[in-house]
């Protein structure tokens, strides 16, 4: 008896303590709707389940919506189960006991697509107060993917307990976003607008917009509701669109268009005429409007609709815009918000503007200091420059194919690149160039040929697809400041880059014997000669080290743009620009006329995105303009030196 | 006996007649009028070719004898090439157009006509609206005119604003190339209202002209062709000799003293440079009709290098240098590029003509400018020992 009672004890005890977690009770209360739910009914039974407060809740909703809860058909019961062969894997929803049974009796709760969508609305809340951070992340996103109006109290109630410094952030965010856009009290929806006015993300402006959203409409009385402005005929809307307006709005009869006018008299052509008059004099305009206009008259076709009835039936109406947001408190403050944001987005853009400008102005300073050092001190035009910076580039090419590791590849490549192009730049200067001194015209024609026989014979080996040159993976991605502002890593890279040549060879030409003697020779050779300078040797290495540094431009500039027979033809003339734009022979010069087209380009490319052939047009333009105010560049040499 | 232009200039009677007798052996041997020995595409060949001769002596007249190395001589070419196109362009799809309406029972109105045309010819680039430059398409005359106005305009507002300024040299070389590139990039939009990257074409077909076999339009063009090189060649002939000539041979040598000698150097120059233009407008106008075909890439910079390129093979400072090199050279290449130069084999490696040319042209380019400053027409004063 006693151990009858202590059974019946413990089992009552044991029922009773599980009672307050236990979820298959509640399950049963609502079988049916569990069972086949839709997306009508299914609500109910939800919220049941989250009143339990029971820790499995979310455990449960979750295999619900995957299709992972099975019911027993003899007393249906439900269990977790994972399906393997001909059995199932049971787990009991409130105990965890396991069990393996043949899956005969059993079936599988399949919720459709709506109803797995409404659990996992109600899932989320259980997943913002998940102890795991990515699962609270996860559901922060997919809150932000889908926002909805019920999500937006689950969410301010999880902001409290949130650890995540970040996450809490970004929980913060996204409940303002969502209180602007529902929630239940104006004061409360305007004090989350005006709480968004300095979040530039994309995600703020458009929820802001979201709430901004107008529908256009025309009346024939003054406008009802949140008005945003009313549409002047002629200066917001053309004449014919407005009128195309009141036609769908049902308002005003359509237009005949000139096309239904000739369909409608070539239908009607009677012996010949249409309309009364002959076909062959319908070869006007007015011509057939007057026979339409007869046509008309006898009841054939509906009426032509004149520009003067057209006239009055738009001056008749009001044409207007109006928010679908109804309380104008709400749209005027999310409008001064965006206002504000946009300001600050502006200003961010000019930012990334200009950061963009500054590497654009450094490539073409990486590309174009050599040719200022061969133009600036030996006078000498270097046609083929750009075969110089392909042939760097190809360098860079070749050495990745024996060198696997990109990061030692790249440290190989630049002084051997450097290597090879000061070597063929020193053949050059010796084969050809030296002959030609004083011919400037004449070395331009040769290095031309110098240039189509390189580019041909690197199209010879290299063939005419473009080779990659891979940069190393800690160049790959981006320096991102904000949603507006961020630039790549090999940008930047190649920004110190050209900063590191330009100390460098301020170096060289202020701090060396070289630089002297190069300096001499620029400015009086035959001095620079009688003072025991050999001008010879000077213009080879002079020669030599353009070339070199075209080659190491080489390499930078594969590393982001593709490694074509090409691609130096690509850049010379750029470089030219760059050159006699800042002003020959000086580095500085050359610094300034990089900044200035690299600017430039960027800044007509700004105010004219869509279309960058049109902006390379403008600027050279505005090259062309600019030499001829200032002929001899930005920074001119004065004195003898200046002297053809 | 009284010197006159012709006898000072006895190169002037040696060319005119060699390029009759060229013209007669042309004439007898095409498919058309005579014997059929040359085939219609190469009757094309030449005229295209007698074409760019003039581009070249052009390009002789203004680098050669008057010092500045232009490098947009071609863009000029390409220009005249636009402004006939157009027309040819206009002109044909409006006859098709018209064919194509001609049966319907209410006949077109004029802006149906003028829509239909225009959604032909700018289909390609999304559009059916005639840009402003097109205003004049509809007149032969007009665009006749523009084939000269419109590079001669070009060239007078640009050589007006570099020469005032004093860009020589080098400088101005950069510059006209950049003039050359940015006219490219502009034709190379869709919406300049040029179709784009596809350019003109059809420009073969002769407006009035279909039932006319192209055998016998190409020997038109072919004489056309001919009869602008020689009066090319006479204007410029006069132009170079003579006290003006001397002056312009005095700027390419030495501009300062020129100018400290009272010229108005600036004048010339400008002088120089747009008529060279015009003329470059007007062989550009002959060469697209026998092309077929006109797009931006024809105007490309290069092409404009290419030009002084002939120019420095031929010779320098003497015109029919400049009409040897563009013949030699651009035959030469056609007939590496097209494959008629047989491969050669090394055995262990073949060499095609059509990937070596270039190499080859560029390499003999710079032989040419170290060794042969004078060009193939320096050759001639080895044969002809001058009165001294």
């Amino acid at each position: 008896m006693f151990r009858h009672l202590l059974i019946l004890a413990l089992g009552l005890g044991l029922a009773g303590a599980v009672q307050a977690q236990d979820l298959q009770p509640v399950l049963q209360t609502h079988a049916d709707e569990i069972a086949k739910p839709s997306r009508g009914s299914v609500s109910i039974a939800l919220d049941d389940l989250i009143a339990t407060g029971a820790p499995q809740v979310s455990d449960f909703l979750e295999r619900w919506q995957n299709k992972g809860v099975w019911q027993r058909d003899d007393d249906g019961i439900f269990y977790f189960a994972d399906e393997s062969g001909d059995d199932l894997a049971l787990q009991d929803i409130d105990s965890g006991a396991q069990l393996v049974v043949p899956a005969d009796g059993f079936t599988q709760l399949k919720p459709n697509g709506g109803v797995r969508r409404l659990i996992g609305t109600a899932l989320v809340q259980f997943q913002l107060t998940d102890p795991d951070a990515d699962r609270r992340s996860t559901a922060v996103d997919s809150i932000a993917r889908r926002p909805d109006e019920s999500q937006l109290a689950p969410l301010l109630k999880s902001i409290d307990g949130e650890a995540d410094k970040q996450l809490k952030a970004r929980k913060i965010q996204l409940a303002n976003f969502l209180s602007a856009s529902f929630a239940p009290d104006a004061s409360d929806r305007i004090a989350a607008i005006n709480s968004m006015s300095t979040d530039t993300s994309i995600e703020a402006r458009a929820v802001l917009n979201q709430i901004l959203t107008v529908t256009t409409s025309v009346s024939a009385t003054e406008p009802e509701g949140n008005v945003a402005r009313i549409l002047t005929v002629g200066g917001d809307l053309s004449q014919s669109e407005a009128y195309g307006r009141l036609v769908d709005a049902g308002l005003a009869p359509p237009v005949i268009a000139p096309n239904d006018i000739r369909d409608a008299l070539a239908a009607n052509v009677v012996d010949g005429r249409a309309g009364g008059m002959p076909t062959a004099q319908l070869n006007t305009q007015a011509a057939r409007e007057k026979a339409y206009a007869a046509l008309a008259q006898a009841g054939t076709v509906p009426p032509l609709v004149t520009m003067d009835e057209q006239r009055a039936a738009t001056e008749n109406h009001i044409f207007f815009e109006r928010y679908t947001e109804e309380t104008p408190a709400i749209t005027e403050a999310a409008r001064a918000a965006l206002d504000r944001i946009e300001t600050r987005v502006g200003v961010a853009q000019t930012v990334d503007l200009t950061l963009d400008a500054l590497s654009l102005a450094s490539i073409y300073f990486l590309a174009a200091i050599g040719l200022a050092i061969t133009f600036g001190v030996m006078g000498v035009i270097n046609m083929a420059h750009g075969e110089f910076i392909m042939m760097g580039a190809y360098t860079g090419y070749v050495v990745q194919l024996f060198v696997p590791d990109y990061t030692v590849s790249i440290i190989v490549a630049l002084p051997l690149a450097f290597a090879i192009t000061f070597a063929a730049g020193v053949v050059m200067e010796r084969l050809v160039i030296r002959h030609l001194y004083h011919r400037p015209l004449e070395t331009l024609l040769a290095t031309f040929g110098i240039s189509i026989a390189l580019q041909q014979l690197a199209k010879n080996i290299f063939g005419t697809q473009a080779r990659p040159l891979t940069s190393p993976a800690w160049l790959d991605g981006a320096l991102v400041f904000s949603d507006v502002i961020q630039i790549s890593y090999i940008r930047i890279a190649i920004f110190v880059l050209a900063l590191l040549f330009l100390g460098l060879i301020l170096f060289v030409l202020k701090r060396t014997r070289l630089g002297l003697e190069v300096r001499a020779v620029t400015q009086n050779p035959g001095m620079a000669a009688s003072m025991g300078i050999n001008p010879d040797r000077i213009n080879m290495l002079t020669f030599g080290l353009g070339s070199g540094i075209a080659g190491i431009a080489g390499v930078a500039i594969g590393l982001y743009a593709k490694v074509t027979s090409e691609m130096g033809a690509d850049y010379i003339v750029q470089s030219f620009m760059t050159v006699v734009v800042g002003g020959v022979g000086n580095v500085w010069g050359t610094l300034a006329g990089a900044s200035l087209i690299g600017f430039l380009q960027k800044g007509i490319e700004w105010f004219n995105p869509s279309n960058t052939l049109a902006a390379q047009t403008y600027m050279v333009l505005f090259i062309i303009l600019f030499i001829q105010f200032r002929p001899k560049g930005i920074v001119a040499q004065k004195g003898r030196a200046a002297a053809d | 006996m009284r010197k006159t232009f012709i006898s000072e200039n006895p190169s002037i009677l040696w060319f005119i007649g060699l390029l009759g007798l060229f013209t007669l052996a042309v004439v007898v041997g095409s498919e058309a009028t005579g014997t059929g020995l040359i085939s219609t595409s190469m009757v094309k060949t030449l005229g295209k070719t007698l074409c760019l001769c003039l581009i070249a002596i052009a390009m002789d007249v203004v680098w050669g004898y008057c010092g500045i190395l232009s490098l947009g001589h071609f863009a000029f070419f390409g220009i005249g090439g636009y402004a006939i196109g157009m027309w040819l362009m206009y002109a044909r799809t409006e006859i098709i157009v018209l064919n194509s309406l001609e049966g319907q029972i209410i006949p077109p109105t004029s802006q149906e006509v003028t829509d239909a045309i225009g959604n032909q010819i700018f289909g390609v680039v999304g559009s059916s609206e005639f840009p402003w430059l097109w205003a004049l398409s509809d007149s032969l005359f007009l665009q006749l005119l523009m084939v000269a106005l419109v590079p001669g305009l070009l060239a007078l507002v640009f050589g007006w604003l570099a020469f005032r300024s004093r860009v020589t040299g080098v400088y101005l070389s950069i510059l006209t190339q950049a003039m050359t590139l940015a006219l490219s990039l502009w034709l190379f939009q869709n919406d300049s209202g040029l179709r784009g990257n596809n350019g003109l074409s059809g420009l073969q077909n002769i407006p009035g002209f279909e039932q006319t076999p192209q055998a016998v339009i190409s020997l038109v063009f072919f004489l056309g062709s001919a009869l602008a090189l020689a009066l090319g060649y006479l204007l410029f002939a006069w132009v170079v000799s003579g006290k003006m000539g001397s002056v312009v041979q005095g700027i390419r040598d030495n501009e300062a003293r020129v100018r400290f000698l009272g010229y108005r150097v600036e004048s010339y120059k400008l002088f120089i440079f747009t008529l060279t233009a015009v003329v470059s407008g007007i062989a550009g106008a002959l060469y697209y009709p026998q092309a077929g075909i006109i797009n931006p890439a024809e105007l490309a910079t290069i092409a404009s290098i290419y030009l002084a390129v002939w120019v420095a093979i031929g010779g320098r400072g003497r015109l029919y240098g400049a009409v040897i090199g563009a013949a030699f050279v651009s035959l030469l290449s056609s007939w590496f590029t097209g494959g008629g130069a047989p491969a050669i084999d090394l055995g262990f490696y073949t060499i095609l003509w059509t990937d070596w040319w270039l190499v080859l042209l560029g390499v003999s380019f710079v032989c040419v400018t170290l060794f042969f400053p004078k060009g193939i027409g320096g050759l001639f004063d080895y044969l002809i020992r001058k009165p001294s």
